[in-house]
């Protein structure tokens, strides 16, 4: 009656198994139970939050709880954007992420093509100090970098709460420089070979061979370079006090404001995030497995 | 010494025959690295200031004391004092409960949930964007959510467990619950990516081992433990060596919900590093604590390439 249970690789499970008429009662409830169990857990939480700022703060405090509004008001929301100036946080980090990413890209970008195509003398050197702080952790290094940044070297500037603190550490970012040299390392040579023939220069073959080739790559940097950014806590609390990014400026309000507003601002600091997540959901899975699996 | 300057671009070769005196083929080596380097030292400042410098700063740091905007060399007194910090033991003791605690649960439900969606036929996309989405929150916004689900009086949570007759809990209010509180939050916000890795491993088993194992007659049990974690194992030891590595240095949990209490009973190492700069300017204190970390870490670390390597070798 039912279709068989269609299957592409053989699993853990095999298919004949599956496909008998117990198996395939077993498997639905299986996928049944997790489909629901999952969904509460995961959205659960944020359909909470979503209709959590459609409620009174007496509402929101009640026993029990109320699924749905009783009397749904956007007043929360409108609260909780004069309140936590959502619309300055939401720009600050705008340019620190954008501003961060395009960094990333050029510097990381510049880097990785002269260790994987120009190899200058002690490349590998250089790369393999790059990649050895890879394996500092960050948290320990705070505080030489929060005095750095107080006073740099030779140049003696003060770079707090200017974007220039958020954005030139994200440049040295030894997994980007890996990610991209491994891809460029890839590209066969004989291409660029043929460019510089042509009489192109190596920025020239940079930018009308190997960047067009890379654009898989160049979009997992950017997305997780963006994100970084955006969820970082520790540095921008430190760094950058009086320009606050939304995920520190939610943190600094969140003490003294109404628990509805609180929630209301909680659902429109997420929303940014999750809709880039839903549009570019396909690139981001395709990075996660690219980057952790053959790194 | 030529041949590694020009090694792997035959159009550098085409170069030489060209330029047949040995100073033209030097000059063109230098002009050729001196452009390859042009490319790199925008990368290299920026690994150089705030990744190799501060590195070096922070041990010379931690030997150092600050009197009066005067610095002076005093040894080992800076790690004699955080060894004599009563909170010093405390807080690594606080640090590997939370990384013990946020193993078993991090480390074992993105397994498992792994399995079990590579399993299904369906809905597999929406599971996977389903596991995905906390990981896209800013953390504090899943975090502030958290603790309104855990007030003790009104939360969401007491409520759900009091509907089932079961005993509530204090959760954040209680220094015997802290800090299984804060795993729970963030093992919710973190475990989709290592969910997504494992999946992506578990593609990559070819399905005849699991023929062969069943035909042996291995049940669902003995072939996870002798196909699945096998074919997996690499990929597990380096997610658990990140794990271990990330959690040790959790800060933002504890400086969010419970501020390092109650009692102290969720100041971790870091925080306690934070407490030290940025409460008490005590930046060199700070710096060696910062040192012991980095000696902690870098000591698993290696330890974990060893094991690796000496593992690769068998």
């Amino acid at each position: 009656m039912s279709k068989p249970v269609h299957s592409g690789t053989r699993t853990l499970i095999s298919p004949v198994r599956l496909n008998q008429p117990g198996g395939r009662r077993i498997y639905r409830i299986v996928l049944g139970t997790t489909l629901v169990v999952s969904t509460v857990v995961f959205i659960g939480p944020l359909y909470w939050m979503a209709t959590g700022g459609f409620k009174s703060s007496q509402e929101l405090v009640r026993t029990p709880p109320t699924l749905v509004p009783e009397h749904p008001s956007t007043h929360a929301f409108t609260e909780a954007w004069d309140r936590l100036g959502m619309g300055q946080l939401l720009l600050n980090t705008v340019v620190y992420a954008g501003g961060a990413l395009l960094l990333q890209l050029i510097f990381c970008v510049a880097a990785a093509y002269s260790l994987s195509k120009l190899r200058p003398i002690f490349g590998n050197v250089i790369l393999g100090m790059m990649l050895a702080s890879m394996m500092i952790p960050a948290a320990a290094l705070v505080i030489p970098q929060y005095l750095t940044v107080l006073d740099l070297p030779l140049v003696h500037l003060n770079l707090m709460n200017t974007p220039w603190v958020i954005w030139l550490p994200t440049v040295a970012n030894a997994f980007n420089v890996f990610l991209l040299k491994r891809f460029f390392d890839s590209i066969p040579n004989e291409l660029l070979d043929a460019a510089s023939i042509d009489g192109a220069g190596p920025l020239r073959t940079l930018w009308s061979v190997v960047l067009p080739l890379s654009r898989p790559i160049l979009g997992v940097v950017s997305i997780f370079g963006l994100v970084a950014v955006w969820k970082d806590f520790l540095w921008p609390l430190i760094t950058v006090p009086e320009h606050e990014t939304l995920n520190v400026g939610v943190n600094t309000a969140a003490t003294s404001m109404p628990q509805n507003t609180l929630i209301a601002g909680l659902f429109l600091a997420s929303i940014p995030t999750i809709a880039l997540f839903l549009v570019f959901q396909r690139n981001i899975m395709a990075g996660l497995t690219a980057g952790s699996l053959k790194g | 010494m030529t041949t590694t300057l020009t090694r792997g671009r035959p159009g550098a070769e085409e170069a030489r025959t060209r330029a047949p005196q040995a100073g033209g083929h030097l000059r063109r080596a230098l002009a050729r690295n001196l452009r390859a380097h042009a490319f790199l030292i925008g990368a290299l400042l920026c690994f150089a200031l705030f990744t190799w410098y501060p590195m070096v700063r922070e041990i010379v740091m931690s030997f150092q004391k600050v009197r009066y905007g005067e610095t002076h060399w005093v040894g080992l007194d800076n790690f004699r004092q955080i060894f004599a910090d009563p909170e010093f033991w405390p807080a690594w003791r606080n640090t590997l409960e939370f990384t013990g605690i946020a193993l078993f649960f991090g480390f074992v439900a993105p397994f498992v949930t792994a399995i079990v969606i590579n399993e299904f036929r369906h809905a597999q996309s929406y599971l996977r964007i389903l596991v995905y989405l906390p990981v896209m929150l800013p953390p504090v916004a899943g975090i502030l959510l958290f603790k309104y689900f855990m007030d003790p009086g009104y939360g969401l949570f007491n409520q759900i467990l009091e509907f089932l007759h079961l005993p509530t809990s204090s959760w954040l209010a209680s220094q015997d619950t802290a800090m299984f509180s804060l795993v729970i939050v963030s093992t919710w916000a973190n475990m989709g990516s290592a969910t997504l890795v494992y999946l992506a491993a578990l593609q990559s088993i070819p399905g005849e081992l699991y023929e062969a194992a069943e035909l042996d007659g291995a049940g669902l049990l003995r072939r996870v433990w002798h196909v699945t974690v096998p074919q997996t194992r690499l990929i597990l030891s380096l997610m658990l060596m990140l794990q271990v590595v990330a959690t040790m240095q959790m800060f933002t949990e504890s400086f969010v919900l419970t501020g390092g209490g109650p009692q102290g009973s969720t100041t971790t190492v870091v925080y306690m590093l934070y407490n030290y700069a940025f409460n008490f300017d005590k930046f060199n204190t700070a710096a060696a604590l910062g040192v012991v970390l980095l000696l902690v870490l870098g000591a698993f670390s290696a330890l974990y390439l060893w094991l690796e390597r000496r593992g690769g070798e068998e």
